[in-house]
């Protein structure tokens, strides 16, 4: 019920959420559209009580202009049929506010909240200033011999559904990764969990996006998202060789 | 000013000596004084002084950003290093050191007494005492350039354990005079605090009730309420970040069982009460401006009294949406959600009501009734970005971008530089008893309003296609290389903007001394401010005045004048 | 103070609430957010970390007890103070602060003896999160203590002369609020083993 009433939301800010977004950064992951429909929706409903309350505002500049011979008026602001100009208003106002909160739940607890079942996991070791991925390797399962490490460049594969195990060595980093509209602090001490599923190859960058120090504006990586069959050749390589790329 | 303040004629005991006074030095009128409206202008240029400082350094990293490594004039090539230092110090500088003593310490020393009708604060030396300690404060932070290792540069959040480790952020001094400068510059404002708010609970004139206080009054104390109940936590967490500095202690290092995200809550839970302790003088100031050039009484005063009230009490339960992906229990996450956006219910109210004021008005476009406007006009939409940054899904994306950076200065910049401007437009008279010159206030206020939107807009537009804080060169982004010319549109209305503010400098200074003079009351405003000579002597009043109505009596019907002071009694005509 | 005038600011009481006492409890109200945001965040630690009732009960509850008992007396003397300003005593004022003032010396005392004796066993202040807390928090309360103590004794100096009665009952206000504050830390970091 609720995910359908969401679904159908989504479904008409979809479009503009892929023009306002989507049009910038790829739409890179399996819930960037649903973030770039939020997106879209708050900036309808801001946009529409923004505009209006411009055009109030200039209206009123220009109709009580100053004018020899007029005085202005005394209002207290506590009549009743001027106050309804307020509270009306204000009453959709609420109403576009639970709308929001509404959809930004359903946002949140799709990615952040619930983890689907997995296809694989990566481990993510951020440190001061670099970013280590540890890939599970053929046998498709971490700590094993196969375990494929590289420094600042993680290859992942096409409509995979992955878990993440996100750890800093050092400071708090984030694993920020624009294309996939997903962002996860990194706190020292801590195993941060999530996932994400990519649905369009390409290379994109890795940022981080916590201040960690010196460095932090060189901690950037890219994210390689394969097809299945570069994926495997990439695997076939890298478990053969131990390649340390970059 | 002396040869003005003539000796008090009442009849209260112990304080004649004071005010029959005798030619005083220099120092012990101007640096050593207890009278408010000198702490005031201390505070005032001590944050101009300060708001230069802060200017020069978005200089020098806006010039960094948009010519990445080549050298700047006047400052030569940024460092990474340095490049975080003015990043880090920048925030810190102008919210702590520009927004609060500009806003609530030199606006609120100034006005309280003068509009409550009395003729000090209630505690002058400790007033006195609030400004000394928050010029050690600032002497700190600029000497913290100047230590080994350079200033710190973690942030203005200042999270550990980046802040906690000299082997992490690599400035052991930097880091230390930080923190010692912003702990100090909290004590000052507790200090300056209770002033505020013991001074406009009992030293109000005969005959002024609660609600025939002037709104930016409210909004000082309801500020500084706010201050002293959200800084307690952060100034315990300080107590702790430094010992973690100095002493070695791990309270927030989660190698020895301590925890770094307990820094965040105790900052956040300050840092936004922090947002409206600034936001609410500013509203207050643009409350009175509004009323006296558009001849109105402030659109249901209860209402927005109430508004304020609110967002005050509410501001303590959002601080969360800060963390959301800082790697808090995702569920707190929603709740975090809702109360955020029902912070933004009363605030949009609030705006309501004063664009609600203008309606019936007789608006006059002075410069400071521009600044009051303008603050609107752009504080609107730094509210409006709020809302993507408060609903919990957008902001995964947003966090830590530019979007949020362009959102802060949205809010920040109308409230500490437009506030700023709009109260030294409208009470320059009566702080130095001449006009500023209205045609040089207009051009300064075009120049400076058309560059701050074209600074901004383009970093909106850099936020949403993913562009990160704090990142000394956005050539290192292989997706971020190709938006250069947004960057540098950015910085040369960023030159724009510094270049006009010239034109203010310029002004003020020239009004100061060749300004056409002022008279009581320039204006034709209400509040008792503005019944004392301009400038004020100290004592403020030769007899100090009683209330008899609220301050924004303007247009009463059957009156023959458009205005109708505070201190008038009812059944004689308006002094004039 | 009598070398300066007050202003007729100073004077006034719309509120009915003498101005110096209303200062003080707003002083006090900054102070309770100071200790509550420190003790909130030592309780988080004490549920998120079992292992630390095991240092806490190395602390030793018989200095913590007789600590508590010197204050407590010491704002007994306080409330004495008080009730001699009132009906205009300043001298028997002024002996009853020295009596509060000795209670807080008694008080500084007893922890140098128990800190000595903690640190010679290793409880130093970065031993572990529970001693660290354990130094701090007592610590910023002893800084209290401290400063409570000096301006006590230039009020007393005031009250012998007769003057400024009406501090004497805002310093014991303040006196209290530091009693409370040990009242809150003692079960926090003794008892609570």
């Amino acid at each position: 019920m609720t995910q359908g009433i969401y679904d159908f939301i989504k479904s008409i800010f979809a479009p503009l959420g892929e023009y306002l977004i989507g049009s910038a950064v790829p739409v890179g992951s399996s819930f960037a559209g649903d973030i770039d429909a939020l997106i879209a929706l708050v900036a309808v409903f801001v946009g529409f009580w923004a505009l209006l309350a411009y055009a109030a505002f200039f209206f009123l500049i220009f109709r009580f202009r100053a004018r020899d011979g007029q005085r202005a008026q005394y209002v207290t602001g506590e009549e009743k049929d001027l106050k309804r100009w307020i509270t009306y208003p204000h009453a959709a106002i609420i109403l576009c506010d639970l709308v929001i909160v509404f959809m930004a739940i359903m946002v949140w607890y799709n990615i952040k909240q619930r983890l689907p079942e997995a296809d694989s996991t990566v481990r993510i070791v951020a440190q001061q200033w670099a970013w280590n991925f540890v890939h599970p390797g053929p046998d498709n399962e971490l700590d094993t011999d196969d375990d494929i490490n590289t420094f600042n460049e993680l290859h992942v594969q096409e409509g995979t559904t992955y878990h993440y195990e996100l750890i800093s060595k050092d400071v708090l980093h984030d694993f920020s990764v624009p294309v996939f509209r997903l962002k996860q602090d990194a706190i020292p001490g801590r195993v941060m969990k999530g996932w994400f599923r990519p649905t369009k190859a390409g290379a994109y960058d890795i940022q981080c996006a916590e201040m960690c120090g010196i460095g932090h504006g060189i901690m950037g990586a890219r994210i390689i998202v394969e097809t299945p069959e570069e994926h495997a050749a990439w695997m076939s390589q890298g478990s053969a060789g131990k390649l340390a790329s970059r | 000013m002396a040869e003005a303040g003539t000796v008090d004629t009442h009849d209260a005991p112990a304080h004649d000596a004071e005010h029959g006074h005798h030619e005083q030095s220099f120092l012990s009128k101007y640096i050593f004084s207890t009278d408010h409206k000198i702490i005031a202008m201390q505070y005032m240029f001590t944050g101009i002084v300060m708001a230069l400082i802060g200017g020069y350094m978005s200089y020098a990293f806006r010039m960094q950003l948009a010519f990445p490594g080549e050298s700047v004039p006047g400052y030569g090539v940024v460092s990474q290093g340095e490049y975080n230092s003015l990043v880090t110090n920048h925030g810190t500088i102008m919210i702590f050191w520009v927004a609060m003593p500009m806003l609530i310490a030199a606006f609120g020393n100034y006005l309280i007494p003068l509009m409550i009708g009395a003729d000090d604060m209630v505690f002058p030396r400790i007033n006195r005492l609030s400004y000394q300690i928050f010029l050690i404060s600032a002497i700190i932070l600029i000497v913290s350039f100047f230590v080994p290792g350079g200033g710190f540069g973690g942030a203005w959040t200042s999270y550990p354990p980046l802040s906690a480790n000299a082997e992490y952020n690599l400035t052991p001094y930097g880091a230390t005079f930080w923190l010692v400068a912003v702990a100090l510059e909290f004590v000052a404002f507790l200090l300056g605090g209770i002033n505020f708010i013991t001074t406009l609970m009992n030293s109000r004139a005969p005959g002024m009730r609660m609600h025939d206080i002037p709104m930016v009054l409210w909004m000082i104390i309801i500020a500084s309420i706010l201050f002293m109940a959200s800084v307690g936590p952060l100034i315990a967490g300080a107590v702790m970040l430094f010992m973690d500095q100095v002493v070695g202690t791990g309270f927030f290092d989660p190698d020895r069982g301590g925890d770094p995200v307990l820094w965040q809550h105790l900052f956040w839970f300050f840092g936004h009460p922090e947002v409206y302790v600034v936001l609410l003088p500013a509203m207050g100031i643009v409350a009175e401006i509004i009323c006296t050039f558009a001849r109105k009484k402030l659109f249901n005063y209860k209402l927005i009294l109430y508004t304020a009230f609110a967002t005050g009490i509410i501001s303590f339960f959002v601080w969360a949406h800060h963390q959301f992906v800082a790697g808090i229990d995702p569920r707190m996450a929603n709740v975090f959600t809702i109360t955020t956006l029902i912070i933004s219910i009363p605030i949009a109210e609030m705006l309501f009501l004063y664009i609600a004021t203008l309606y019936g008005g007789s608006i006059r476009l002075t410069t400071p009734m521009l600044w009051a406007l303008s603050f609107i006009a752009e504080f609107l939409i730094g509210g409006i970005t709020g809302i993507f940054l408060g609903a919990s899904g957008s902001d995964i994306y947003f966090h830590d971008t530019y979007f949020v950076l362009a959102h802060f200065h949205y809010t920040f910049f109308p409230i500490a530089i437009i506030g700023f401007f709009a109260g030294i437009t409208y009470w320059f008279p009566k702080m130095f008893g001449r006009m500023m010159n209205d045609s040089l206030g207009k051009i300064h206020f075009w120049g400076t309003i058309i560059a701050f939107n074209f600074i901004f807009i383009p970093l909106f537009i850099l936020g949403a296609a993913g562009q990160h804080r704090r990142i000394y060169n956005f050539q290192n982004f292989p997706d971020l290389a190709g938006m250069q010319d947004l960057r540098v549109i950015a910085t040369s209305a960023l030159l724009v903007m510094l270049v006009f503010q010239a034109i203010f400098l310029f002004n003020f200074v020239y009004s100061l001394f060749k300004g056409k003079p002022a008279g009581k009351n320039p204006w034709k405003a209400n509040t008792l401010e503005w019944t004392a000579d301009s400038p004020p002597p100290h004592g403020n009043w030769p007899e100090l005045p009683n209330c008899y109505r609220g301050p924004y009596e303007y247009s009463v019907p059957g009156r023959e004048d458009d205005y109708w002071p505070q201190d008038v009694p009812p059944d004689t005509a308006p002094a004039e | 103070m009598s070398t300066m005038t007050r202003p007729i600011a100073t004077t006034r009481s719309a509120t009915g609430i003498p101005t110096g006492k209303l200062a003080v409890w707003w002083v006090i109200g900054s102070e309770i957010v100071i200790f509550g945001g420190l003790l909130a965040s030592y309780v988080m630690f004490r549920l998120g970390h079992p292992e630390w009732a095991e240092y806490a009960s190395h602390t030793n509850t018989w200095f913590g007890g007789a600590n508590t008992f010197v204050l407590l007396t010491s704002s007994l003397f306080a409330v004495l103070a008080h009730h001699a300003a009132e009906h205009g005593d300043g001298k028997t004022a002024a002996k009853w602060l020295l009596g509060t003032c000795a209670g807080g010396l008694v008080f500084l005392c007893i922890k140098a003896v128990e800190w000595t004796g903690e640190i010679q066993h290793g409880y130093t202040i970065t031993a572990n999160g529970f001693w660290s807390f354990y130094y701090t928090a007592a610590g910023i309360h002893a800084l209290h203590v401290i400063a409570g103590c000096i301006i006590m004794l230039i009020i007393a100096k005031q009250a012998w002369k007769g003057q400024e009665l009406q501090r004497v009952e805002l310093i014991g206000i303040y006196w209290h609020f530091v009693d409370i504050v040990w009242i809150f830390l003692f079960p926090l970091l003794y008892i609570a083993k």
